[in-house]
């Protein structure tokens, strides 16, 4: 999908140009746009080198494992068919606190394991299970403490408040995170009564990952 | 309500660049060397990241210069505005969950365009930071298992990152509007 969008952006860009008679400022707007890429990605180093640097010292000094402490009340609520014990629960615990932590690198190889996990408990290995379409939910909607990126781009540019979008991040990411367990609670009660059994369910959840 | 949100965010960095080091030091961590290690992955990821912001800033870059980002965003102007979205925000809404250097890319831009502390790349910045590239995470999580049938994820995954763009619009009218 994105190599259509891309190859949109610079076709409907050349067709656009060509009517507009503005055929000259394609070459220039190319490189230009390439120029731009680069001293950004120049800018972030600094910001993403400390940062980074950062984060290991609190991942070094155990924050990640207390983290994992504090969140696992919440995890127990969120993935309900996952048995007490399991190794899925350590992974997907560690996964959502390297997101917290802003940690990107340490967030994929703990989520993808934690996925491997889900698959051993899942009955239909083609199908996604409740468990996992919640741990997806919850990536896509993770709470983001500090968006490193973004501030470093705004110094990039000569901002004179860069860090002045930490409070509204929080805030939109809270809301777009209690959205998402919202949404998939609600598709995982409505998902097991797809047979024809309008009747509400029996106080006995059904099983999981019965999707 | 926004001078809370205004206080968290001029105390989150310093707080934390002062908490984390000086409880790591009380835990008997070599807090120097521990920094220095996790620095050089800095490097490799804004590096990594080139290729990707240099093909999307380039594409981008040509859409505007020629006039079709103007024709998108005139199209879709009127429908947003009744809903107090400017309009120059809304090719991020789409471009989000697809592609995370495409809206990286996109973000830049505006911030180039309008300036890093105006209205519409602070927007830009609290769209970019509370959504994710659903797309891409599914593909990455599902893909390295297996699942062929996402059910109900996907869903669930895109309507968030719809809901965290509101919000982030919605937040950015308290605090900056």
């Amino acid at each position: 999908m994105v190599n259509w969008i891309w190859l949109f952006f610079i076709v409907a860009g050349f067709v656009v140009a060509a009517i507009n008679g503005r055929i000259d400022a394609v070459t220039e707007a190319a490189f230009e746009g390439a120029k731009t890429g680069v001293t950004v990605c120049f800018g972030l180093i600094s910001v993403l080198v400390f940062w980074l640097g950062l984060m290991r010292i609190a991942e070094d000094a155990g924050l990640l494992k207390k983290m994992s402490k504090l969140l696992s009340p919440f995890v127990r609520f969120l993935f309900p068919s996952v048995p007490r014990d399991h190794p899925a629960l350590g992974y997907i615990l560690s996964n959502m606190s390297a997101n917290i932590l802003g940690l990107g690198n340490a967030a994929t190889p703990a989520g993808i394991k934690a996925m491997q996990e889900l698959q051993k408990l899942n009955p239909d290995k083609e199908s996604a299970s409740a468990a996992m379409s919640t741990l997806l939910a919850i990536n896509t909607a993770s709470i983001t403490l500090i968006p490193t990126t973004m501030i470093a781009i705004k110094m990039n540019f000569g901002s004179k408040t860069p860090t002045d979008i930490v409070g509204p991040t929080l805030a939109a990411t809270a809301i777009a995170l209690a959205a998402a367990i919202v949404l998939d609670k609600w598709y995982q009660r409505r998902t097991p009564a797809a047979p024809p059994q309008p009747s509400p369910p029996p106080s006995p959840p059904p099983p999981s990952g019965d999707t | 309500m926004s001078s809370v949100i205004t206080a968290v965010s001029a105390w989150a960095i310093p707080v934390m660049v002062v908490l984390i080091p000086l409880y790591a030091a009380y835990r008997k961590v070599p807090v120097y060397e521990s920094f220095t290690e996790g620095a050089k992955e800095g490097f490799d990821t804004a590096i990594r990241i080139i290729p990707h912001l240099v093909g999307m800033m380039a594409a981008i870059s040509i859409f505007r210069a020629s006039g079709a980002m103007d024709m998108l965003v005139g199209a879709v102007a009127p429908l947003f505005a009744r809903l107090g979205v400017p309009a120059d925000v809304l090719p991020l809404a789409l471009l989000r969950p697809i592609t995370g250097a495409g809206s990286l890319a996109y973000t830049t831009d505006l911030m180039k365009t309008f300036g890093p502390d105006s209205f519409v790349a602070q927007i830009a910045a609290t769209v970019q930071g509370s959504t994710d590239t659903t797309l891409y995470v599914l593909t990455v999580y599902f893909g390295a298992v297996g699942i062929r049938k996402a059910g109900y994820a996907l869903k669930v995954g895109l309507v968030s990152d719809l809901i965290g763009f509101f919000a982030a619009v919605a937040v950015c009218y308290l605090v900056f509007a």
